[in-house]
């Protein structure tokens, strides 16, 4: 496994303290963790843990009542989602979040929607030498975003009506279009078979190689966590339980306990062996 | 059955349909945009007409400057109704803000009493008078012209929104509000920004129907054959609003004229049942949407 190039500064995203409450319910409760640039870092815990909260709570949907939240050095805990989305913070969704009744091509064409300032009469007459550069500028990001996702062949069709693997892909491109700096991926495999999983995990790697892009997911899927995280933070009732390489978060007793509270220990030490067998192979 | 008779009377009914097209369209963005069912949008046309009466005949202020100003305040007005009555009740269930824009239809009629007095009145002749000749068949000049504008500001607006960022935006909020968020689209903003446009559009459509009928403080059961328009087109396309208003206009015209002018709701209201009973989400509403 590579591990993450050196970082000129600190952590690209870093919480710290973080605390949710819904009502009585407390879904985080000072949960800190840094994502180092160019890592691939995972969030993993049981059903119910938090991760799809924290995940919701760094992009903006949700005000944490206490903690902090770091983006590239800059504190963005007040700042709305809108504009954490155009300092460089993609995401997905665990429940696919597309704009239904367009294609994948107008999807993907919104991802770029944070970097343009364009006013009625320059959209209408599309003015200007500039103007057309940039739009050569933002045609190629989308040529080479549907060349890497392998997605040409449905660049016209409506999201809607795609299978959901496919689906996923289109939310991911999206999230690319944006140029994030941090690409968070909420589940990114849930619900697929072995191929599209791999497909998946080959995505994601490749995004890191390509594109430089850092990457944070929460991932049910423990062979893919292990082998394609550097890091992987975990959470149990909204803490955080474990953090570290993934092997040595595998054999922390609180990680195996907390899985064999949730009744799936078995399972879990299964897709360990799995996933520690296919790892020379997938790293090559 | 004379021919001569139904084709003139097509004419003006399809004419008048354009009027409502262009106000279910002021429906339509609001319920697109905010998925907020505005039942107060026939008393947002009439508040449109007085503002415009209020610059025409009270400030004498000439024509080009009365209706932009006209449709600019109105344009504040649907801001501001938007910011304290709607923005707060953003997350409760959609029945309490249906309530509310019920309210609100009361409060503007409320206004207008008192500050215009509930007398009919007349705005300024800004419409042609010669009389309109399609063929052999004669239409009356303020329904030609009121068409005319009406499908002026729809092909318009329809442009903006295509092309503008603003519209790109409208429509991606419309499409999944969580995405686009997450792509950079200010949400909250978008909603102001569908207020606004849908009151100003509501202002134009208002100002042409004040200037055929006159204004009055009860001129907001038009909006009753506007909400007939939205339900039978589906409440979130846009194409629906445009072709139910054109159909709504005709079926209205044609139960004027041959059952008398009191069947001509009766006549809409039925054809909604009909529609309703075939196609539960209107003619092009998407299916998701949940009933009231």
């Amino acid at each position: 496994m590579q591990t993450a190039p050196p970082g000129p500064t600190g952590p690209l995203l870093e919480v710290d303290g973080l605390t949710l409450s819904f009502g009585g319910v407390r879904a985080l409760g000072g949960v800190g963790f840094a994502v180092q640039p160019g890592s691939i870092t995972a969030v993993i815990g049981p059903n119910g843990a938090g991760k799809t909260s924290l995940f919701n709570t760094i992009s903006g949907f949700y005000k944490p009542s206490a903690g902090r939240i770091r983006f590239q050095g800059q504190d963005i805990t007040a700042l709305p989602a809108p504009q954490r989305a155009r300092l460089g913070l993609g995401r997905s969704f665990q429940n696919i979040a597309l704009f239904r009744g367009m294609t994948v091509l107008d999807n993907i064409k919104l991802g770029r929607h944070a970097h343009l300032k364009t006013n009625v009469l320059d959209a209408l007459f599309y003015l200007g030498r500039a103007r057309r550069e940039e739009a050569a500028l933002r045609a190629e990001i989308e040529e080479r975003i549907i060349d890497f996702l392998e997605i040409d062949h449905i660049r016209h069709a409506s999201v809607a009506a795609l299978p959901y693997g496919l689906q996923k892909r289109v939310e991911m491109a999206r999230a690319l279009a944006m140029q994030p700096q941090i690409l968070m991926l909420d589940e990114p495999v849930a619900g697929m078979n072995r191929e599209e999983t791999e497909d998946m995990a080959r995505f994601i790697l490749d995004v890191r190689a390509e594109w430089g892009v850092t990457v944070l997911m929460v991932e049910h899927d423990m062979s893919m966590v292990m082998d394609l995280s550097d890091h992987v933070v975990v959470l149990n009732f909204g803490e955080v339980i474990a953090q570290g390489a993934p092997a040595e978060v595998q054999r922390n007793p609180e990680v195996v306990r907390a899985y064999l509270g949730s009744g799936d220990v078995h399972d879990l030490r299964r897709r360990f062996h799995a996933g520690r067998a296919a790892q020379p192979s997938e790293a090559a | 059955m004379d021919w001569l008779t139904l084709f003139e009377i097509g004419l003006t009914g399809l004419a008048s349909g354009g009027l409502y097209a262009l106000a279910a369209l002021a429906f339509v963005m609001v319920y697109k945009a905010t998925r907020v069912v505005n039942l107060a949008i026939g008393e947002m046309l009439m508040a449109g007409a007085y503002l415009f009466f209020t610059f025409a005949a009270m400030f004498a202020l000439p024509l080009w400057l009365a209706i932009p100003a006209a449709v600019l305040a109105a344009g504040v007005l649907g801001g501001v109704i938007e910011r304290t009555m709607i923005r707060p009740l953003l997350g409760e269930p959609p029945i309490s803000v249906f309530m509310v824009t019920i309210g609100l239809g009361s409060v503007l009629v409320g206004l207008v009493e008192v500050i215009w007095s509930a007398d009919q009145r007349r705005l300024p002749d800004f419409l042609p008078s010669d009389p309109i000749m399609v063929g052999e068949a004669f239409l009356a000049p303020k329904v030609f012209w009121g068409a005319v504008i009406a499908a002026v500001f729809i092909a318009a607006v329809l442009l903006v929104f295509r092309f503008w960022r603003g519209g790109v935006a409208l429509r991606a909020t419309a499409g999944d509000q969580a995405a686009a968020y997450s792509v950079g689209i200010n949400v909250p903003r978008v909603f102001s920004l569908s207020w606004v446009v849908a009151a100003m559009i509501a202002a134009v459509s208002g100002i042409v129907v004040g200037s055929i009928g006159g204004i009055s403080s009860a001129m907001g059961v038009f909006g009753l054959s506007v909400l007939v328009v939205v339900i039978v087109g589906g409440l979130d396309s846009v194409l629906g609003a445009l072709v139910a208003g054109l159909l709504v206009g005709v079926i209205e015209a044609l139960a004027g004229f041959y059952l008398g002018g009191e069947y001509k709701l009766l006549a809409t209201f039925i054809v909604l049942v009909a529609v309703l009973m075939l196609r539960p989400y209107g003619l092009f509403g998407t299916h998701e949407i949940e009933r009231l």
